[in-house]
């Protein structure tokens, strides 16, 4: 059963705004935007949110809810005090809003439980304090944050495939797109890795956490390294590398 | 002497005149530590609470309607400040009276239940706000109000805990001045927020006061 998600803010356009950008990364998950006043104004009101709940809980029967600032949190529990039925179905989950609906739309795309998108969610919490600069994955090993090496584009495919003593399968894909590694890319990357049903490091990030993926800051000629551990990190490897290669369709 | 649905009506009508009087004193501190709506957001609250219990008592004059309780009343206070004030003290206010609803079902509205009816409501705003008296919120009028008004009920009854909780929100709101605060929206403004009284904790002296206002003069 897909998770349905529902985005609760101050701001009714900041509500529409952030379903517009986590829907564009996980098309096939309900997302209900919620906020405002009915006279327009900021604020949260129980009548929109608990008929939104109840759109969600309706679609899908088990929902994930993001908040913003204090009174939407505070009303979206106060929703589910008044009605037992919908507290049943519906989660809560704290983080931050904009990464963590981000983090949620594209679990849930993956087929995530409530508990794994609200796990994507709180996750999001730590990708967030990364990107604020404190814990930059050292990727390629050489003791600096980033990527290393020379710079220069290296050879795309999967030509050189090692196997590790534990199983797992290390092959490298050079990013082909001019982007690099943007939220787009970073949303398939991540969704292709939850259908698989591998574990996949990406130069040493979780590959299924999109976050985690866009925060390494890889751009157009990277060579990333992907290690894929599991029953079939062969063909695992070999789809990914193939994907990255390809370019996304953005070249 | 016992409370009844129409001391409970007369309280939520004085608490909607108190906001109203009292509105731009309530943005005014709300506007110095938090984002100004708070008067506003009461003002629209208790008005639309007195819009539906004049509705209600239209259709209490029906013939065949069935005799009101207190805990009527508050339910339906509660339920519409959370669908109208649309800031926090919306589903804070209106848990704390969802909550004293649920202990005020009944005709017998003794010592014994007011002081039930306020702790209910402080169980409510804590459950929801996660505030703990010290952090510059409204559970800092709260909490000594329900402490008064247990003591009261010791010895006196409905009318004596009532102004107790009263006089001891009001104390309690005034304290909350030299506080710094760590919860709520004021909370963003860490030191700065020393030197301003909680906007939440006065606005719950306004409604404890209407509380005692409300039992008539003859107990006032």
């Amino acid at each position: 059963m897909t998770v349905s998600i529902v985005l609760v803010s101050h701001s009714a356009a900041m509500a529409r705004g952030l379903a517009e950008l986590a829907g564009q990364m996980a098309p096939d998950v309900t997302l209900v935007p919620v906020g405002g006043l009915p006279d327009g104004g900021l604020g949260s009101a129980l009548d929109d949110v608990t008929a939104a709940l109840r759109t969600a809980a309706t679609a899908t029967g088990a929902v994930v809810v993001l908040a913003d600032l204090g009174s939407s949190a505070l009303t979206v529990e106060s929703a589910l005090e008044l009605d037992d039925d919908l507290a049943a179905s519906v989660a809560l989950a704290p983080g931050p809003f904009v990464e963590g609906a981000v983090a949620a739309a594209v679990a849930a795309h993956g087929g995530s439980d409530v508990d794994g998108v609200v796990a994507a969610v709180r996750d999001a919490g730590r990708t967030f304090a990364g990107a604020a600069g404190q814990a930059v994955p050292d990727a390629d090993g050489d003791g600096r944050p980033g990527p290393g090496g020379d710079g220069r584009p290296g050879p795309g495919g999967q030509d050189d495939v090692a196997v590790g003593g534990d199983g797992s399968v290390t092959t490298t894909a050079t990013l082909r797109n001019p982007l690099g590694l943007h939220a787009r890319p970073a949303a398939l990357v991540s969704r292709k890795v939850a259908e698989l049903g591998a574990s996949v490091l990406v130069d040493g990030v979780d590959a299924s956490s999109v976050l985690q993926l866009m925060a390494l800051g890889a751009t157009q000629g990277r060579e990333l390294t992907i290690t894929v551990s599991g029953e079939g990190a062969a063909g695992a490897a070999k789809v990914l590398a193939e994907m990255i290669g390809s370019g996304f369709g953005e070249v | 002497m016992t409370l009844d649905a129409d001391w409970a009506e007369r309280w939520i009508r004085r608490t909607a005149d108190a906001v109203v009087d009292r509105r731009d004193e309530l943005t005014e501190l709300d506007r110095e530590i938090g984002d100004g709506d708070h008067g506003e957001n009461l003002v629209r609250g208790f008005r639309a609470v007195v819009a539906k219990l004049d509705a209600r008592r239209a259709e209490a004059e029906e013939p065949g309607a069935s005799p009101r309780l207190v805990g009527d009343v508050l339910k339906l206070t509660a339920t519409t400040l959370m669908s109208t004030v649309g800031g926090a003290s919306g589903p804070l206010y209106g848990t704390a009276f969802l909550r004293a609803a649920k202990v005020t079902g009944h005709p017998e509205i003794d010592t014994r239940t007011i002081v039930a009816m306020l702790e209910s409501a402080l169980d409510g705003i804590t459950a929801r706000g996660k505030a703990e008296p010290g952090e510059k919120t409204m559970v800092d009028a709260w909490t000594p109000a329900v402490d008064a008004a247990e003591r009261a009920a010791g010895e006196g009854d409905e009318a004596d805990a009532l102004r107790a909780a009263a006089a001891a929100a009001d104390a309690g709101s005034t304290a909350t001045i030299p506080l710094v605060a760590t919860k709520g929206r004021a909370s963003y403004l860490g030191e700065r927020s020393a030197g301003h009284e909680d906007p939440g904790a006065r606005s719950t002296a306004l409604l404890l006061a209407a509380a005692v206002e409300a039992l008539g003069e003859e107990n006032a």
